[in-house]
């Protein structure tokens, strides 16, 4: 949120600088399956943001002390690639990419049927290709569908969605110079079958008003790509053979 | 039970999904029922048998089950055990007292040594996977000739059934283990077919008559 109120995000006509409405998505592309060496994987394109992720496991939790002796360890690991972006990303980790690591794996942890695999750790391995805005919803909707891919067990997916304010109005699914300059952001994981909300971060200020509808549009938004996640799912197995 | 779809074509499920009214009928693996009805909790296609529903999962890791003969790999050596991968999330231990011969405490690598293989049993497990085998029994020995080859776990059925099969038409011996790893002990040109239609499996075994298609392509001998 860079808040930079004087720069013009809104057409005339109400529509957005590369023309969406304001309740409208960027295109999204989903794939599931996409690299053979891991357990699950799946590869998800949102406007121009691209991310691939790679789930491994359940395997052993090493080192030993990040066992939990009722449940699985979800570890998570999000990371810009140093291509990611017009400048360049030192690699490795920062402290952006600890936070999104601690979030997502947060998010997944209330989809994700830990308990079935005490002692055990599910990596997931998120990789942001390209960055536009929104790298944080775009590697939880991709992580949903390889750890689906994978076979662990989940009592749902979970779609990353998010809404913001611009010049005042609340759009859904922000675009790079909305991220940077408009007055709110509000990046939610949403359980789709279910409804429920599991992760949910703001930035900027959203009056009670805004921010409801905003979590219109996001459910609105998951809506949309929940039925991408299943049917790249579906296409991957249903009736063809497996990649 | 309109939306299982019994009897007709297998239905593919997501985790999530709603398998609709399930009422009288006994919940199996990768079902749960919750507040928003029963769902599915795996990637897979339902099925119903003898009045239970349940997933077979298209994707799962081996999750090892006492009694279950598996073909384990060396990992490592301990002085008086061995650490025996086992194609799953833990490792398993196999004590020297529950090896085929009498090894002396320090002397367990001059029988087996990392990378080899061996047929064994699972004697225990607990509720947080601690695993034990044991080579004591008939059959289970070091596997040192032949070739072991790998296939999903959910494939596994199907393996069996047309076990007698791929035996006549490789003249091998095929010893499969329940953690998805398959022995196969002959001559270079059987061991290639054997290993070629369990390939054959694991990409395509989850499709409609997939079985009637390995099927010929075993008697024709050119999977």
């Amino acid at each position: 949120m860079g808040g930079y109120g004087d720069v013009k995000l809104l057409n005339d006509d109400g529509t957005r600088l590369d023309g969406r409405a304001i309740d409208e998505m960027r295109p999204v592309e989903i794939r599931a399956g996409v690299l053979p060496a891991a357990d699950g994987s799946a590869y998800v394109k949102h406007g121009l943001n691209e991310a691939i992720v790679a789930v491994y496991g359940p395997m052993e939790a090493h080192p030993r002390r990040i066992q939990l002796q009722d449940q699985a360890v979800l570890d998570v690991r999000y990371n810009m690639a140093p291509f990611s972006t017009s400048d360049r990303i030192r690699p490795g980790f920062n402290r952006r990419s600890r936070e999104i690591s601690k979030v997502t794996a947060e998010a997944l942890a209330s989809v994700v049927l830990v308990e079935r695999y005490p002692r055990s750790k599910i990596r997931v391995e998120i990789e942001i290709l390209s960055a536009e805005a929104g790298t944080r919803c775009v590697g939880i909707t991709a992580a949903a569908v390889a750890l689906a891919d994978a076979g662990i067990p989940m009592r749902d997916l979970i779609v990353g969605v998010a809404a913001g304010k611009v010049e005042d109005t609340v759009v859904l699914d922000l675009d790079k110079a909305e991220d940077n300059y408009g007055q709110a952001d509000l990046p939610m994981g949403i359980m789709p079958a279910t409804g429920e909300i599991a992760f949910m971060q703001m930035d900027g200020d959203l009056s009670m008003d805004e921010l409801n509808t905003a979590i219109e549009y996001c459910f609105k938004g998951a809506a949309d790509i929940y039925e991408l996640q299943k049917a790249a799912l579906k296409d991957r197995y249903d009736g063809g053979v497996s990649q | 039970m309109s939306n299982l779809e019994v009897g007709a074509e297998q239905r593919l499920v997501i985790p999530g999904e709603s398998i609709g009214d399930c009422a009288g009928k006994n919940l199996g693996s990768g079902v749960a029922s919750t507040n928003n009805g029963t769902i599915a909790t795996r990637l897979g296609y339902l099925k119903e048998n003898n009045g239970t529903i349940y997933v077979v999962p298209i994707n799962a890791a081996y999750m090892p089950r006492s009694g279950d003969l598996i073909v384990g790999i060396v990992e490592a050596v301990q002085s008086n055990l061995w650490f025996l991968d086992v194609n799953g999330p833990f490792n398993a231990l196999l004590p020297m007292s529950l090896a085929p011969w009498k090894v002396e405490f320090g002397d367990a690598r001059n029988h087996m040594d990392v990378g080899e293989a061996v047929l064994a049993r699972v004697q225990e497990v607990d509720e947080c996977h601690n695993l034990v085998c044991t080579m004591k029994g008939v059959g289970l020995r070091k596997i040192s000739e032949g070739h072991v080859a790998s296939v999903s776990i959910q494939h596994l059925p199907m393996v069996k059934e047309i076990l007698g099969d791929l035996k006549i038409a490789a003249d091998c011996r095929i010893i499969v283990g329940d953690n998805g790893r398959v022995w196969v002990d002959g001559g270079a040109e059987g061991i290639r077919l054997a290993v070629n239609t369990l390939n054959s499996i694991s990409k395509t075994g989850h499709i409609d008559g997939a079985k009637a298609l390995l099927e010929a392509t075993i008697v024709g001998g050119v999977a």
